[in-house]
C-alpha cells in the first residue's frame, strides 16, 4: 500500500540489453514502488531488487544519472525532469513503461 | 603440474582457454559477459579455482566478477538481495570504487594534472588491473584509472582505496598517459608481504614497504624526453614492470621508450635495451625458472604501434636484458600489424616454461618452450586486453 492507503503502484520497466544480462533478467521488470511514485522511488525499488544493478544506472559517488544514459517515459525523454517529480500517470497505471535507453554505439 | 588455463579479457568479453601439461590441445570457453569490456581476469595463487574479472563499460560503469569454481560459473560479490530494505538509494557496496577523501584516511586531494596541463578533478572510470593477495582468496587489489589502488578483504564484495598512494605529496600533479591515467600494474613480492609495486601511466612506478600504507616514486635512472624535466621524479609513462618471484628485488620495465632493469627494488634503473630493434612497447615477463629470462615485444614506435616490418616478433633475453634474440617460430612473419598491450603477456610454471600473449587482432599466442615455438591457440577473438595464465595442479 502507497502512503495514502492505496494498492502501491506496480510500473514496468525495460532495462536496456546489457543490463537485462546483468541482472539476469528476461523481459521487463514489474516493480512494486513505495510512497510517492517518483523516478526516484522507481531506482531505488529496481536497485534493491535487483542489487547488481547499483552504480550501472546511477553513479555510486553521486547518485547522478550515468552520462550514456536517458531516461524515456510516454514518448518522451524525461532525463532531465527532478528524480522527485511523480511519475506519467500512464506509468504508474503499467500502461506503459518506463524505459533505461543506451546511447546508440557500433562496433 | 596437470594443466593451464589462460585468462583472455577482449574488448567483448572474456575467454578462457585450457589445456594439459603438453599445452598442445586446447579448449576455448566464452565468451562471459559478451559485448563488455573485460580488462583483466586473474586467478587467486591461493585457490586456482577463485578468479576475478574486471567488467567494464562506458555506459554501465564497472563491475567486478568472482567464480569460485574456476570460471564455470560467476557471480557478482555484494549484488545480493537487500532483505530489509526500506526507503531511499539503496547503499550496497557492490562494485563501489569511491575516491576516499575522509579526514581520518584519505588525502582530500580533488584535482591531478590534464593533458593539457590544467586541474581536473579525480574521476573513477574503470579498474585496469586485478592482483589477487599471494596468500588469501578473498583479498584482492585493484588498479584504477583515475590513478588509485583500491583493496578488497571479502571476496571483491567492498572495496576501500588505499588512500596513501593517491595521497602521495606528487597525486596531484599526475598527467594522463595516451590510455589514461591508470594504475596497470601491481606487484606482490611474494618474500616480503609488505613489499609491493605499482605503476601508473604516466605518474611512474612506486613502492611501498609497509603494506600499501605509504608509497615511495622509485624513477630514478629513468629518462623520458616527453616531459619538461626528463630525469624528473614523476611523470614517466612506464608501461608495464615485471619480476620473478624468486629474486624480487630485481625488477624489468617496459617504459614508453627504453627497456629498463633494476637491482635494489626500484631505488636505480638502468637501461638495456641492447640490441632490440625498438626499444618501445608495452608488455614485459620474466621466465617462471631462469630470472634472467626476459621476454618483450617491440613496437614500431609511439605513433605507430605495429611490429616493425610487418613481422611479429617476441624477443627474449637470457642474460637480464641488453642481449636480445628474436623468437620467430610460428609467429607471422609479414603482414603483421597488431599491437600486443601491456597486460596481455604471461608466463606459466611448468617445465619447460609456458609464455603467451594476446594481440589487438584477437589472436592468443603460445609457446610450451619457453618461447622457441609459437602457435595460435586461438585466432579471431576481439581483441585482446589481457592475458593471465594459470598453473594447475
Amino acid at each position: 500500500m502507497d502512503v495514502r492507503g492505496r494498492a502501491a503502484p506496480r510500473v514496468r520497466v525495460e532495462l536496456p540489453y546489457h543490463l537485462r544480462n546483468l541482472a539476469r533478467l528476461q523481459g521487463e521488470v514489474v516493480l512494486e514502488l513505495r510512497g510517492e511514485p517518483t523516478r526516484r522511488a522507481l531506482l531505488d525499488a529496481l536497485e534493491a531488487e535487483h542489487p547488481v544493478l547499483r552504480g550501472t544506472i546511477r553513479d555510486h559517488a553521486t547518485g547522478e544519472r550515468r552520462p550514456f544514459l536517458r531516461y524515456f517515459a510516454c514518448a518522451r525523454d524525461v532525463s532531465f525532469e527532478p528524480p522527485d517529480a511523480l511519475l506519467p500517470e500512464a506509468v504508474v497505471s503499467g500502461a506503459e513503461p518506463f524505459l533505461v535507453v543506451g546511447s546508440l554505439s557500433g562496433g | 603440474m596437470s594443466g593451464v588455463r589462460v585468462l583472455v579479457g577482449t574488448k567483448k568479453g572474456a575467454f578462457l582457454l585450457t589445456a594439459d601439461g603438453k599445452r598442445k590441445k586446447w579448449t576455448v570457453e566464452g565468451p562471459h559477459f559478451g559485448g563488455w569490456e573485460v580488462y583483466h581476469v586473474k586467478g587467486s595463487p591461493a585457490d586456482p579455482d577463485r578468479l576475478y574479472a574486471s567488467q567494464t563499460s562506458a555506459w554501465f560503469g564497472q563491475i567486478i566478477q568472482r567464480s569460485s569454481d574456476g570460471g564455470q560459473t560467476w557471480e557478482t560479490p555484494g549484488g545480493e538481495k537487500i532483505p530489509d530494505f526500506s526507503e531511499g538509494m539503496p547503499t550496497g557496496v557492490s562494485n563501489k570504487f569511491v575516491y576516499d577523501t575522509s579526514e581520518e584516511t584519505g588525502k582530500p586531494l580533488t584535482t591531478h594534472k590534464f593533458y593539457d596541463g590544467t586541474d581536473h578533478p579525480w574521476e573513477f572510470k574503470r579498474i585496469w588491473h586485478l592482483e589477487p593477495s599471494l596468500d588469501d582468496p578473498d583479498t584482492v587489489y585493484a588498479g584504477a584509472e583515475d590513478a588509485a589502488l583500491f583493496r578488497s578483504t571479502d571476496g571483491a564484495t567492498s572495496w576501500q582505496e588505499m588512500a596513501g598512494l593517491r595521497g602521495h605529496e606528487s597525486g596531484s600533479q599526475w598527467t594522463p598517459g595516451a590510455g589514461g591515467l591508470c594504475l596497470h600494474t601491481i606487484l606482490l613480492d611474494p618474500t616480503d608481504r609488505d613489499r609491493m609495486y605499482i605503476a601508473i601511466s604516466a605518474a611512474g612506478a612506486f613502492r611501498s614497504v609497509d603494506g600499501g600504507a605509504t608509497w615511495k616514486p622509485i624513477n630514478r635512472g629513468l629518462k623520458s624526453n616527453y616531459i619538461p624535466d626528463p630525469e624528473a621524479e614523476i611523470g614517466h609513462c612506464v608501461h608495464r614492470i615485471a619480476m620473478n618471484g624468486s629474486r624480487p628485488e630485481v625488477l624489468f620495465m617496459q617504459k614508453h621508450w627504453d627497456v629498463m632493469r633494476s637491482d635494489d627494488a626500484g631505488d636505480t634503473w638502468y637501461e638495456v635495451s641492447g640490441n632490440l630493434p625498438t626499444d618501445f612497447g608495452f608488455p614485459i615477463d620474466v621466465h617462471a625458472h631462469e630470472p634472467d629470462t626476459v621476454y618483450v615485444v617491440p613496437i614500431k614506435n609511439d605513433s605507430e604501434h605495429f611490429p616493425p616490418e610487418g613481422k611479429l616478433r617476441v624477443y627474449r633475453s637470457r642474460t637480464g636484458g641488453n642481449e636480445w634474440e628474436p623468437l620467430t617460430r610460428g609467429l607471422p612473419q609479414q603482414n603483421c600489424y597488431v599491437n600486443v598491450l601491456r597486460d596481455a603477456m604471461a608466463v606459466d610454471h611448468l617445465d619447460p616454461c609456458g609464455v603467451y600473449f594476446g594481440t589487438t587482432g584477437g589472436q592468443v599466442y603460445g609457446s610450451s618452450d619457453s618461447g622457441d615455438h609459437w602457435e595460435a591457440i586461438v585466432e579471431n577473438l576481439p581483441p585482446v586486453l589481457s592475458v593471465e595464465v594459470q598453473s594447475l595442479p
